[in-house]
Formats: structure tokens, C-alpha cells, sequence
């Protein structure tokens, strides 16, 4: 399958990480491939998360190799991923709520005047320009985030993740907090970023959005890796028999 | 929303003030500010509201003013500093030293007119450096800040003490004196000079906000709200210089004057003292840290760590660095409230700055900084500072016994408190 497809997007090689003394994430390999969404499926605390964090640089793993399209990277911050074309969406959406959607949408990449003063201005024009894209509806362009409703500010954050020319886009749980009609327009752009050539790692409990989304699906119990599947080949049932009793479907193990 | 640039009549809900865009909070304050003020000018039967009383009122607020607006920084970030009326002290003395003896005799004569700035500059370095040690502690080594300067707070009173074996040091430099208040002042013409500056400044500030807004087709408010929030800020700017340089110097200050330049005073000569150099000093601190509120980074950055620290650390912010910034501002203006603090007095006690630590905190969270984090502004925590002050020198000339001035000064602190809250519910911010 890889040869078909050429390099690799990112490739996690053999990631493990431990807090104290629990294995969060014990020797996982995922890849994703240009155009790919890849689900990643568990329980909570199966350790999806956190190995998702390692890439989007909110956590340093203890072992392991990052590879973007072939080349060994280093991400010790949110930064280094930043500069890898790498962006985040959070379960928690990480937005300051005191700030507005402009504020928050340029955070740590404000765009400045020539003074190197904050061009505020500037900001809300672009943020204006993307929203009238992403989420027509919203208005909001002066209040803090924390007067917004729940899909107003989940826009907020993927307008942040997909206004900087992504390639990688991680997105955690994206949809946890939505209605059906915001689900639906998220299910959508994930459609439109992967005709643009994006990859993107889905962390997801909805199994039956997982089946619709994604092309592959890579399956996490107790910090470890059951299995990738491709999620033509697999039934629902079988998607859940690999989350709760960590086994692989028999048509698949060979 | 409708836009009401063409017809405000077409959107009727729109009241007063929302056609204006003040801030409603602002508002509220200086309301509070006017009601204290004339409380206790009909109190003391009209001698609050003289020209010499707002004088002396503007030169006190000045020291605790210049604090509370690094301590709003330090509050919106989510820590508290407890040693600023501390590190104010240790500041002093070594300023206090530095012209009358550490630097004075083998290499500069006593009273080189080098000196005092020399010592200035000393002090200010002083301040940086252990605001940014304290910030060191609290972001690198995660102290928390509340234990950190409760440490600060013994520590730095006592160095200065040490410095100083615990004596005054004085007098201080007539140049350094001149931060003080009323030994620096500009004297009417240029006051008028400063204040019309100021005025334009603030106009072309307005017009040029207008424009931009314009220019990326953003919603504007009407031209005849411009107009009145434009007559506000300069009528402010002009009656306050107005009512300084209503303040006149005594004809006997005037003849002693003249005496020591060898003249005799004329017939009908007068002269007002204008604006103080420590209010204009005052002045350009709220407005250089204004625009580092506003449009700067590091300002932006604050407010994102304080409403939320992981959000900016996710977003690449380096939030351990930010808090050493912020508590290295913070000791920079304890230093420069060192100056006028000390300057004031013309000498260095050992007990300058005892308490301040409150008053820089009390004045910050009546102009509406949350302790939650995230919210805060600059010239609220001087408008504070302002009305703490009016409070205290307002009962002193009533006659207000200390510890009635002190329980009264306390519980307007918890009921502004109070009422921000309850500001904050209604308004859901």
C-alpha cells in the first residue's frame, strides 16, 4: 500500500510515552498519507490523545521518530509543529475567551504594521474573509470568544487551523460538541481539505462518522495499538470488537 | 446590526452611550470618582475642589498610579506581587545611595549634575533586574507568585534597610527632586503647551482609528458621536491643565524666589506651578503601557495567557518568558515610583512604599482588573489609584480619625469589589 502511494505524509515511528508511571502511549507506529483521513479510535485514556499531542507539540515524547514526508523532524513545541505545517484542532478548542475571534485567530502569528505594532484591523478583515467562507452566519467579529455559541467557536478554531496553508490537520473529537447541521458542515470541509491534498488525523468516538470520514482507521487500547484497518473493509462491529476487546477482525488478520 | 452611519435615527435602541462606544464600566467609575469628589467638597464647605487640593491630589496619586498599572499586567496574567511597596523601598535606598554616597567623592563631586541620573538609572536596573529574578521564580521554577513575593515583600524592605543601616538618607538631589510634584513643575506657558499637544494627539488618534475602520469597510459610529467623544477628551485635557495652572505659587515662595537671584519681585507678578513633572510622567507611563496592552505582542499575549495559559501555550507562546517580562515591567516601575516616591519627600526613609502593596493592588481591582485573569485596563487602575487617594486625603481634611480612614478605606474595596460582580452578572462579561 505504501509503494502505491509514495512517502508518507508523517510518519510516527514506534512513539511511546509515560506520565509517572503509567504508558500512556506504548510503541505506536501510525502514517498518514497527502489527501487521507485517518481515524484514530479508543476508549478514553486509550491514549489517542496523547499521541496525537506529541505531534502537534504539546507533549515531547520519551521514544520514538517523527518523520514529515520522509525527513526525520524534531517538535519539542507547539512552535516546531507550527513550522511543519502541522495545526491543531483541541477537544477543548484552546481559545482564550477573553479575546475576540480575530485575536484568537492570529495568536502567536499576529500580523503586524510596519511599526511592529498588533494591526487589529487587519486581523479582523482577514478573519472576516475566512468566516464569510467557513461560517457565513457569523457575525460575532467584536465580542470574546466567550459570548459565542458552541459552533460558532468551534468555526473560530478551524478557521486558526486552516487559514495557514496546512498540510497536516489534527483534529480531536471536532464534532463532540455540535449540533447535527454544524456536524454536517465540518463533515464537508473535511471533504473539501482532503480534495486540497491535506492529511488528516481524526480522533473520534463516533464510529459511524469514523466509517463516513475516514479512508483508514487506526485503533488504540490501553496506550497500545490494536490495529489499522481501512474502513471499507471492516463493519462496524468490527471497529468496536478491536476498541473494547482489543482484537483485530478475523477476515484481516492474516 | 444596522449601520448607522448614514441615518441613526434607523436604529432606535441604540441610547446614548451605545452611540458613543464608552465604556459603560468607565463610565461607572468616573460617576464614583464625581460622587466622592463632591461628597467631601461639601464636606469640607468647597476646599476638595480647589485648584491647590486636586493639585496635591494628582502629585500623591502618582506614585501608587505608575504601580498599579504594571500590577494590572502582573493580575491579568493570573499571579499577584506582594513586594512592590518592598522593592519600591530597596529601589530608593539604592538610588538614595548611589547620589549621596556610593558614587559621590572618589569619582564624582556631590552635586555633579550627573548624578541624579546616574542614580536613577541605577535604580531602574535594580528594579528590572529583581522583578525579573521574581518572574524567573514564578515561571521557570513555578513558584507560586503569591509565595514568592510574600518572600519579596520581607526580603526587599529589609535589604533596603540594610543598605541604608535603617537611616534617612538626604536630602536628595534638587534635580531628582523634580520628579516629586511640587519642586517640578512646568509652570503655565508650557503646561498649555503640553496640553494642547496632548489634545491634538488624542484627535488625530480618534481620526485615524475612523479611518482605518473605514478603509476595510468596518462598521463606524456616527460623525456627530465622534464629534462629542472628541469634545470630551480635549475639554478634559485643556480643563485639567486649566484648573493646575489655576494654581498659583504664594507670593512669599515668589519673593524668595526672586531673593535668591538677587531681584526683588515686582508689583502684581504672579506665576502658577501648571502640571507637575510626575504627573507627566504618570501620563506617559499609561500611555506607553497602553499601547503595549493594545498593539503589541507581548500586550496581546498577556491578556491570551491570563484567559487562557493553555490555549497560549498551544498557540506557541512562550508563556514562562512572558511571566518574566511581566514581572520585570512590574519592578520597572517600582523603580520609577521609587523616583517620585522619594523625590516627593526629598529624602529616602527607611519605611517609603510600607503598604503600598495594597494600595497598587486595591487600585488596580477598583479600576476592574478580575483577579480570575484575562480582564484589566490601564487607565482603570489609575482612575483606582485616583479615587483611593481621594478617599484618604478627602477624610483627612474632614478630620477623620486614622483608623476610621483605614476601615472605610477597606470596605470601599470589598463593596467595589461587590459591585463589579454584580456589573459583570448583569452585563455577562
Amino acid at each position: 500500500m505504501a509503494d502505491a502511494r509514495g512517502t508518507p505524509l508523517v510518519e510516527l515511528n514506534n512513539i511511546s510515552i509515560a506520565f509517572g508511571g503509567i504508558q500512556a502511549v506504548d510503541d505506536v507506529s501510525v502514517d498518514l498519507y497527502p489527501g487521507e483521513v485517518v481515524g484514530l479510535l479508543g476508549h478514553n485514556g486509550a491514549g489517542k490523545s496523547t499521541l496525537i499531542k506529541c505531534l502537534s507539540g504539546a507533549y515531547r515524547m520519551d521514544k520514538g521518530e517523527i518523520r514529515i514526508k520522509g525527513q526525520p523532524v524534531t517538535i519539542n513545541n507547539p512552535r516546531d509543529a507550527r513550522s511543519h505545517h502541522i495545526e491543531t484542532i483541541y477537544q477543548t478548542l484552546a481559545l482564550a475567551d477573553n479575546l475576540d475571534a480575530a485575536a484568537n485567530l492570529f495568536l502567536g502569528r499576529e500580523l503586524v504594521n510596519a511599526l511592529g505594532m498588533v494591526d487589529d484591523a487587519a486581523m479582523e478583515a482577514e478573519t472576516r474573509r475566512i468566516m464569510g467562507r467557513l461560517n457565513p452566519n457569523f457575525k460575532k467579529f467584536n465580542a470574546p470568544v466567550s459570548a459565542l455559541s458552541g459552533g460558532q467557536r468551534q468555526s473560530v478554531a478551524i478557521a486558526r487551523a486552516v487559514y495557514f496553508n496546512a498540510q497536516i490537520l489534527i483534529m480531536d473529537e471536532p464534532t463532540a460538541a455540535l449540533g447535527p447541521q454544524e456536524t454536517q458542515m465540518v463533515a464537508e470541509l473535511i471533504d473539501e481539505l482532503k480534495r486540497q491534498n491535506l492529511g488528516i488525523f481524526l480522533i473520534d468516538h463516533d464510529i459511524h462518522q469514523v466509517k463516513q470520514l475516514c479512508d483508514r482507521a487506526a485503533v488504540m487500547k490501553n496506550g497500545q495499538l490494536v490495529g489499522v484497518v481501512n474502513v471499507d473493509e471492516v463493519s462496524e462491529d468490527d471497529l468496536l470488537g478491536m476498541i473494547i476487546l482489543g482484537k483485530t477482525p478475523e477476515h484481516l488478520a492474516a | 446590526m444596522a449601520e448607522s452611519t448614514q441615518a441613526p435615527a434607523a436604529a432606535p435602541r441604540r441610547n446614548l452611550i451605545q452611540s458613543l462606544e464608552i465604556d459603560t464600566r468607565l463610565l461607572g467609575m468616573i460617576g464614583a470618582f464625581i460622587i466622592v469628589a463632591l461628597v467631601f467638597n461639601v464636606l469640607t464647605d468647597g476646599r476638595f475642589l480647589t485648584p491647590r487640593n486636586i493639585f496635591n491630589l494628582t502629585i500623591q496619586t502618582v506614585s501608587v498610579a505608575i504601580m498599579a498599572t504594571g500590577m494590572v499586567f502582573i493580575i491579568v496574567t493570573r499571579h499577584i506581587d506582594l513586594s512592590v511597596g518592598s522593592l519600591l523601598a530597596t529601589c530608593s535606598a539604592v538610588m538614595a545611595m548611589l547620589q549621596t554616597d556610593w558614587l559621590v567623592g572618589g569619582l564624582l563631586p556631590l552635586g555633579h549634575p550627573a548624578l541624579p541620573w546616574l542614580a536613577i538609572a541605577g535604580g531602574l536596573c535594580v528594579g528590572v533586574a529583581i522583578g525579573a529574578f521574581h518572574g524567573w521564580l514564578v515561571g521557570y521554577l513555578t513558584i507560586p507568585a503569591f509565595i514568592v513575593t510574600l518572600g519579596g515583600l520581607l526580603v526587599w524592605r529589609n535589604v533596603a534597610w540594610f543598605l541604608t543601616n535603617g537611616q534617612t538618607i538626604g536630602p536628595l538631589d534638587e534635580t531628582f527632586q523634580a520628579f516629586g510634584g511640587i519642586s517640578g513643575t512646568l509652570g503655565e506657558q508650557w503646561s498649555w503647551i503640553v496640553g494642547g499637544l496632548a489634545t491634538l494627539a488624542a484627535l488625530w488618534g480618534l481620526w485615524r482609528s475612523r479611518r482605518t475602520k473605514i478603509s476595510h469597510d468596518f462598521p463606524v459610529k456616527p460623525l456627530w458621536a465622534e464629534a462629542v467623544v472628541a469634545a470630551i477628551i480635549a475639554g478634559g485635557i485643556m480643563g485639567f491643565i486649566w484648573i493646575l495652572n489655576s494654581y498659583e505659587i504664594p507670593g512669599r515662595v515668589l519673593e524668595r524666589e526672586f531673593e535668591a537671584r538677587g531681584e526683588v519681585l515686582p508689583e502684581g507678578f504672579t506665576a502658577a506651578y501648571g502640571l507637575p513633572i510626575s504627573v507627566l510622567l504618570l501620563i506617559a507611563v499609561a500611555v506607553v503601557m497602553t499601547v503595549v496592552a493594545q498593539r503589541t505582542r507581548l500586550g496581546r499575549y498577556i491578556f491570551a495567557t491570563g484567559g487562557n495559559p493553555d490555549a497560549a501555550e498551544l498557540s506557541g507562546i512562550n508563556t514562562r518568558l512572558l511571566t518574566v517580562k511581566v514581572f520585570a515591567v512590574m519592578g520597572f516601575l517600582c523603580a520609577l515610583s521609587a523616583v517620585v516616591a522619594s523625590a516627593r519627600l526629598s529624602f529616602h526613609s527607611n519605611d517609603i512604599g510600607t503598604l503600598d502593596e495594597l494600595r497598587v493592588i486595591a487600585a488596580a481591582v477598583i479600576g476592574g482588573t478580575a483577579l480570575s485573569g484575562g480582564v484589566g485596563t490601564i487607565y482603570g487602575a489609575i482612575l483606582g489609584a485616583l479615587i483611593m487617594q481621594s478617599l484618604q486625603s478627602g477624610m483627612a481634611m474632614v478630620g477623620v480619625d486614622a483608623p476610621y480612614q483605614n476601615i472605610v478605606v477597606g470596605a470601599v474595596l470589598v463593596v467595589a469589589v461587590f459591585v463589579d460582580i454584580l456589573y459583570r452578572r448583569r452585563t455577562g462579561d
